[in-house]
């Protein structure tokens, strides 16, 4: 299979502009005639259904939450980065671009990367028109800060809870939408299949979770925009219901999984305190900006942090990374903290802890400059581990936090499967083998605003679409399919629960597939894992009836398609046989442990295809070209 | 730091099949519980232990687990969300009770958030006040440069302070009469604080406030009981602001009816 990205070749600058003249346009009057389906509600699903019935689509919108406003988008805290230059301090558009395939690691396509920094500014624009409550000045101008590293300040925010206020303004778009008939809402409905009929998608088999009806939605395209499949670690910072069967579903009916082991591992996320842990909680990392992260020098150092002098402690990031410092990208600081835990210096009564110490910071600007930057946070981790960060240092540890891999798209966001669509965290593009700070945001609500709405109208307006209803036998299928998986789930009645083999997984994920992996422990993962998924359909118990609310059936077909990806992860991480971004092979490193690319013979994108059950997936390969940003060893030092 | 130390706990729980069928309290044990578990760690280790005993567990709404989603929320001993303020079901830590406590639980108690299946209850109602009427109009690719409209930060400020809602509906179970009156006016002061918002800031008022009476919230007598249960802290002077723009859009619309024109 030949992998044609579709991206536009010429200067880098007028690429997406070509393009969007290039391609072909629906008649206004003809839009209200074609029905798509968008499944997820998050920035990028929200934004799409809402602009592409502002177009008028006949658009039918799906999420698992009760409400659209609940995806998980909401979560992110930091901001969202747009090349506006509003600081005068250097930015552009091509800074950004540039920074953006640096960060990643070489591992982006730079057209899309490219376009994602020029309608970044549009994105900005659209938000404040919603009425999306950005920081000002005290003249009225917006806002920024300095963010995750970048040495501009271009990051734009809402207190510390810009992703609620996007998805608000999205939610809102879409609710009026909603409002005038034009988009059909679907809470409480999880997809459980992609129907393709002729080759092409036509519709989903979707479960309402409330009655547990199985039901079938026929439509000229599909859009997924479901998110990223973090959870497979079990631990993970990441709403309980974030999950990968949407695209695993997908996947399994011919769409390519593009760099699956690409996972990012956030470095400041609150320690983990016992087994009944059901999540993790991730704190800005903005905090690091006034934050200094050490550890005792001394192994097994016990006493409280203030009674450590300070020619006893390690300030280990400003010590190796004299010019970044504390504010090193996001795999280099997760990677330096599980270092110095592995080496006995972690901290707290798990030992895996750093100190994220703000004692100097209280001291320069006073505790009320630091709660006015910071106070949410601080309230929210005294909350949570009951200590109070203005008196002792906070304790930070690395969680999943994000998926960089996910369905192959092309420059149009279609995946393998013709009229298959795929936006947001769910698809694999932008963001390489690592994503910057205040990068998802953008991304997400780009693809969703500025980019399928002009895509999905060439798909439409170039393919003779027949119609197709939910009586066709694909259909029938499809929910026989997913009908004989629930009922198969529920017939196993087994002794273990759902949760018990989840937390299983995650442990083996993080263990052999986590910050730091090696040739060994991925082959040991990759007998495990099957091992744990022939039992986990020999002897889970998921209780209750299909016919009605089941969120214990509704985990087990999560977990189960987790147990499946796991397999795919590692697999994709052993043959990588190089270390770039958030995917750090032990075996790959410069000599003072920096990671090591192979861009001689990895300098791709790996993109799996599914070739029927208990067959190995087949690798393909999508070859990458830098034509203006040139592959280096990335340096923070 | 409280390891080593758990709890014994019992706890009173709504149990209802559906939203057809009654329902009725069933009083579990809660033994061996850690202080550092959340209030919905705890419910999930009660569950886990109910399906080794081959009974259906407790279904209750989550999903960020960070405080941010909205979509937790329960009654726990007749307080929306628990004890502590400003805070929701899965941010509050069982440190917040004592070993040998009683818990009841319940889901929120609204005509217009019927039950669905134990503490599990339907809140589409909310998205309908705000399809009625709850967003600036603009279309996608049609705004001005975003520094082009300036926006005084304290003006930014307090519509930021209304924007925060969670859309939990805590609000609404806190309150004797359920009124939406809280959760209306935080979108409503939201957008009417901002320049943008403007332009339809009368028909948004009048048409948010007449859906949220269609829905069968009730009306609001000034308790206050919903600012206290708020886990946003939003507060009631939105509600003020609310009412004053409220009787403002109703003078100058005098003679139109409300829910005519406009582009909502």
């Amino acid at each position: 299979m030949e992998l044609k990205a579709n991206a536009p070749s010429g200067p880098i600058e007028t690429r997406w502009e070509r393009h969007k003249f290039e391609m072909k346009l629906v008649n206004p009057a003809n839009k209200r005639k074609y029905s798509l389906i968008v499944v997820g509600s998050g920035l990028a699903g929200a934004s799409a259904a809402a602009s592409l019935a502002e177009l008028g689509y006949d658009v039918s919108c799906f999420c698992y939450q009760d409400s659209p406003r609940r995806a998980h988008s909401i979560a992110a805290q930091g901001g969202i980065n747009a090349a506006k230059n509003y600081q005068n301090d250097g930015d552009s558009v091509f800074r950004l671009f540039y920074d953006t395939v640096k960060g990643g690691d070489f591992r982006a396509r730079e057209s899309n990367v490219y376009r994602l920094a020029e309608l970044s500014v549009d994105i900005i624009d659209q938000c404040v028109a919603q009425g999306v409550p950005f920081a000002r000045e005290y003249g009225g101008v917006l806002a920024n800060r300095s963010f995750g590293g970048a040495q501009v300040s271009r990051t734009f925010y809402a207190r510390g809870q810009t992703g609620q206020q996007l998805l608000l303004g999205a939610y809102q778009a879409l609710e009026r939408q909603i409002g005038l008939g034009k988009v059909e809402m679907y809470p409480r409905h999880e997809m459980l299949e992609l129907v393709v009929v002729g080759g092409k998608a036509r519709g989903i088999v979707a479960r309402d979770m409330i009655t547990g009806a199985l039901e079938s939605y026929a439509a000229d395209a599909v859009i997924l925009a479901t998110g990223g499949y973090g959870n497979v670690f079990y631990l993970a910072t990441y709403a309980k219901g974030c999950n990968v069967t949407a695209i695993w579903r997908a996947y399994k009916k011919g769409a390519l999984f593009g760099n699956p082991c690409y996972t990012q591992i956030h470095p400041t996320c609150i320690p983990v305190t016992g087994d009944h842990q059901s999540k993790l909680t991730l704190m800005s990392e903005s905090l690091r900006n006034d934050g200094r992260i050490w550890v005792p020098l001394k192994k097994g150092d016990t006493r409280p942090p203030a009674q450590i002098p300070e020619g006893e402690r390690d300030y280990y990031l400003e010590r190796k990374y004299p010019s970044f410092g504390n504010l090193v990208p996001r795999d280099v600081a997760s990677r330096n903290a599980k270092q110095v835990c592995d080496e006995g210096r972690g901290v707290g009564a798990s030992g895996f802890g750093v100190y994220l110490d703000f004692a100097d910071a209280i001291k320069r600007l006073g505790a009320s400059v630091i709660a006015e930057k910071y106070g949410n946070l601080f309230d929210m981790y005294e909350r949570i581990t009951d200590e109070n960060p203005y008196q002792v240092p906070m304790r930070i540890y690395p969680a999943t936090h994000y998926t960089m891999g996910g369905l192959w798209v092309d420059y149009n966001l279609m995946t393998t499967i013709p009229g298959l669509h795929c936006l947001g965290e769910a698809n694999f593009s932008d963001h390489g083998a690592n994503r910057l700070g205040a990068s998802a945001l953008m991304q997400g609500l780009c693809d969703g605003y500025f980019v399928i709405p002009y895509t999905i109208g060439h798909y439409l307006a170039s393919n003779k679409l027949d119609k197709v209803g939910t009586d066709a036998p694909e259909f029938k299928q499809a929910e026989q399919a997913a009908s004989e998986r629930t009922r198969t789930l529920l017939d196993v009645k087994g002794t273990r629960t759902v949760d018990s083999f989840h937390r299983e997984l995650g442990k083996l994920m993080w263990e052999y597939c986590g910050m730091a992996r090696n040739k060994q422990g991925l082959e040991t993962a990759l007998q495990k894992i099957p091992a744990l998924r022939e039992q986990f359909w020999k002897d889970v118990r998921v209780p209750g009836q299909g016919a009605e609310l089941n969120q214990s059936l509704e985990k087990a077909g999560r977990v189960a398609d987790f147990l499946e990806l796991g397999e795919l992860m590692c697999r994709d991480a052993l043959t990588r046989e190089e270390s770039c971004g958030g995917h750090f092979r032990e075996e790959h490193q410069t000599p003072d442990g920096e990671a090591q690319r192979d861009d001689q013979r990895f300098q791709h994108v790996a993109a799996w295809e599914h070739t029927g059950e208990g067959q190995a997936p087949k690798r393909h390969q999508e070859p990458l070209d830098f034509e203006y940003v040139h592959p280096s060893q990335r340096s923070y030092k | 730091m409280s390891a080593g130390k758990t709890m014994n706990l019992t706890l009173h729980v709504w149990r209802q099949p559906s939203g057809t069928s009654q329902g009725r309290f069933v009083t579990y044990p809660a033994p061996d519980i850690s202080p550092d578990m959340s209030f919905l760690e705890m419910l999930d280790v009660v569950n886990e232990r109910l399906i080794a005993k081959g009974e259906d567990p407790i279904a209750f709404d989550h999903d960020c687990r960070e405080g941010i989603c909205g979509m937790c929320g329960m009654m726990i001993n007749g307080q929306a969300h628990g004890p502590r303020r400003a805070t929701t079901a899965c941010q509050l830590h069982m440190r917040s009770f004592e070993d040998g406590d009683t818990i009841t639980i319940e889901p929120w108690r609204a005509t217009a958030f019927p039950v669905v299946k134990d503490l599990v209850v339907d809140r589409n109602a909310f998205d309908r006040i705000i399809a009625a009427g709850g967003f600036v109009s603009t279309h996608t690719g049609s705004a001005p440069d975003g520094n082009a409209i300036p926006v005084p930060k304290t003006a930014a400020d307090q519509a930021m302070d209304a924007a925060a809602c969670i859309g939990c509906g805590a609000c609404v179970a806190a309150c004797p009469n359920a009124s939406a009156m809280l959760f209306t006016s935080a979108k409503v002061s939201h957008l009417g604080l901002l320049p943008q918002g403007q332009a339809e800031r009368d028909q948004r008022v009048l048409k948010m406030v007449a859906t949220m009476d269609e829905e069968g919230f009730g009306t609001c007598t000034n308790h206050g009981e919903c600012e206290a249960a708020c886990p946003k802290e939003i507060r009631l002077e939105f509600i003020a602001r609310m009412n004053r723009d409220f009787i403002r859009a109703g003078l100058r619309n005098r003679g139109e009816r409300a829910g005519s024109g406009g582009t909502g």
